[in-house]
């Protein structure tokens, strides 16, 4: 875990955060704070309200009461002011799948202002492996190779806060494993922050500072992972997630 | 390494232009049906007039106007669904969150998407004018400055609707795409493309008017047929069109924000 000046700074800040469709609730008045430079985790089962938090905190989706502010701007009313200081990476996000990854990343780093392209496209090409793919059509790689496009993209702009939703959903262990390697050590070089979405609870233990449970809209339970396992009394998170998922066993000592 | 911020940049509108360009340039079949319903209408609309040509009197001036008609409606179809189509290539190719959570503002977006319909359009029009030319004797380009003015004012009509269906896309997703290829239909009869607007019952004239195409077409009949530039009609056409692209921004704008509501820009789909 890195210890720098910088974490005493919250990149995101939310305020009784909530989001209704219609007579559903999504988000129900969650209120919490990520350290700059942490890496934080939103865990919860499908339905739980991540993805759509991660919309509320990058301004895709406008919330129906509360706030959430990202670098101190708020995302409903000026997400101009740090929308170049943030970026995305989903699988339920695609890039045009016509255009080669260099034409892609060429766009993206036009559209975020990036003044050295060339240089950062090739750096990414160089670190994640895509030096031969550069001017293969993205829509024809395969879905690894497709995701670390993504993950090219998402970094196109060195963010200070990169939103992660499922990052390595469907691929293999060794591509999933390459890319949590990667997000260390782009978090190590940038001390950016990362707010990270997943079912994989090997890879949240693995890269997260810190886990926020979520269940029906709410955050049930808040706490680094060695101490959600000592909470629980359990020996993994995956235990931790089924307990909360299912309510087979409280937390000895609740969040704070 | 990033840099600008400014609430308006020439360089995120060309970045959008280019992610166009590049994707026109890969692929062929694109860009041959840009030209391809255009040729297609334009030989009908061709041989339909060398058809009644034949027959002497009234009939036979009246349809000389037909080929000016059909390519001028093909600026404001074409205009509208060269804007259109960019814009649901973004939702097909499932992009859209990328560029929203992206610096690019909804007026850079906008602009861009207004110049693709340009590109697209003079992509299609310009070998069918040449065509007609060829196969006709017909030289759309001596309408000369008038051309110019119905081309102006066509095409602010059509980035106007553009600006509505893409906005309804984006609220309500793709089911609502077939509102981008058919919406501007409505207007066929009501623009009075092919005949003039004292055909229309009484009651439907003031509507009639109130649609900025349908100054333009009765324009180029007063400029084909009685070779008289109608600058009122034209100016007339300007205001109307102001108008409509005020409304066409307020409602992307708005459904911008439906979208965002509503969750859309998270759930792009059916």
């Amino acid at each position: 875990m890195q210890q720098t000046a910088a974490m005493t700074v919250a990149a995101i800040q939310t305020e009784k955060l909530a989001k209704r469709y219609g007579d559903s609730i999504a988000v129900d008045g969650v209120s919490f704070a990520v350290t700059a430079g942490s890496i934080t985790g939103l865990l919860g089962g499908n339905g739980a309200g991540k993805t759509t938090t991660i919309g509320m905190t990058t301004g895709l989706v406008s919330p129906s009461g509360g706030r959430v502010l990202v670098f101190g701007a708020d995302m409903a009313r000026e997400p101009y002011k740090v929308l170049h200081r943030i970026n995305l990476e989903s699988p339920y996000v695609d890039l045009p799948h016509r255009l080669t990854v260099r034409q892609n990343l060429t766009v993206f780093g036009m559209l975020y202002g990036v003044t050295d392209r060339r240089e950062q496209i090739a750096r990414l090409a160089s670190e994640l492996d895509l030096t031969e793919f550069l001017d293969r059509p993205a829509g024809k790689l395969s879905a690894g190779q497709k995701t670390r496009v993504a993950l090219a993209k998402a970094l196109i702009n060195d963010p200070d806060l990169l939103v992660l939703d499922e990052p390595t959903a469907s691929l293999d262990p060794d591509t999933a494993d390459w890319i949590r390697g990667h997000l260390e050590r782009y978090r190590a070089r940038k001390s950016a922050t990362i707010l990270l979405a997943s079912h994989n609870m090997a890879e949240v233990e693995r890269l997260c500072d810190r886990v926020l449970m979520m269940k029906k809209g709410q955050i049930v339970d808040d706490g680094s992972p060695p101490q959600l396992l000592s909470r629980y009394g359990r020996q993994n998170l995956e235990e931790v997630f089924l307990d909360v998922a299912r309510d087979r066993r409280k937390a000895k000592e609740p969040a704070s | 390494m990033t840099t600008h911020v400014a609430s308006f940049s020439p360089y995120r509108v060309g970045a959008m232009v280019l992610r166009h360009w590049y994707l026109l340039r890969s692929s062929w079949p694109r860009l041959l049906e840009l030209v391809y319903w255009p040729a297609v209408q334009m030989f009908m609309w061709g041989f339909l007039q060398l058809g009644v040509g034949k027959f002497p009197g009234a009939l036979a001036g009246t349809v000389s106007t037909f080929l000016a008609a059909f390519l001028l409606w093909d600026i404001l179809f074409r205009g509208q669904i060269g804007f259109a189509i960019s814009f649901l290539e973004e939702m097909w190719s499932r992009n859209m969150p990328n560029l929203m959570i992206s610096p690019l503002r909804p007026t850079e977006f906008v602009i861009a998407l207004t110049i693709m319909s340009v590109v697209r359009l003079s992509i299609g029009l310009i070998p069918v004018t040449i065509l007609a030319v060829v196969f006709f004797g017909f030289n759309f380009w001596s309408l000369g400055i008038a051309l110019a003015a119905f081309f102006a004012n066509l095409l602010m009509t059509s980035w106007a609707v553009g600006m509505f269906c893409s906005g309804l896309v984006m609220r309500h997703g793709l089911g609502a795409e077939s509102l981008a290829w058919s919406l501007m239909f409505f207007f066929l009869p009501l623009t009075c493309v092919y005949y003039p607007v004292s055909v229309l019952p009484e009651w439907i004239q003031p509507i009639s008017w109130a649609l900025p195409p349908t100054a333009v077409f009765e324009g180029m009949r007063a400029l084909v047929i009685d070779n008289v530039f109608r600058a009122d009609l034209m100016l007339w056409a300007f205001g109307l069109n102001l108008l409509w692209l005020s409304a066409g921004a307020f409602s992307f704008i708005w459904l911008l924000r439906g979208a965002k509501s509503s969750g859309s820009l998270i759930q792009i789909g059916e």
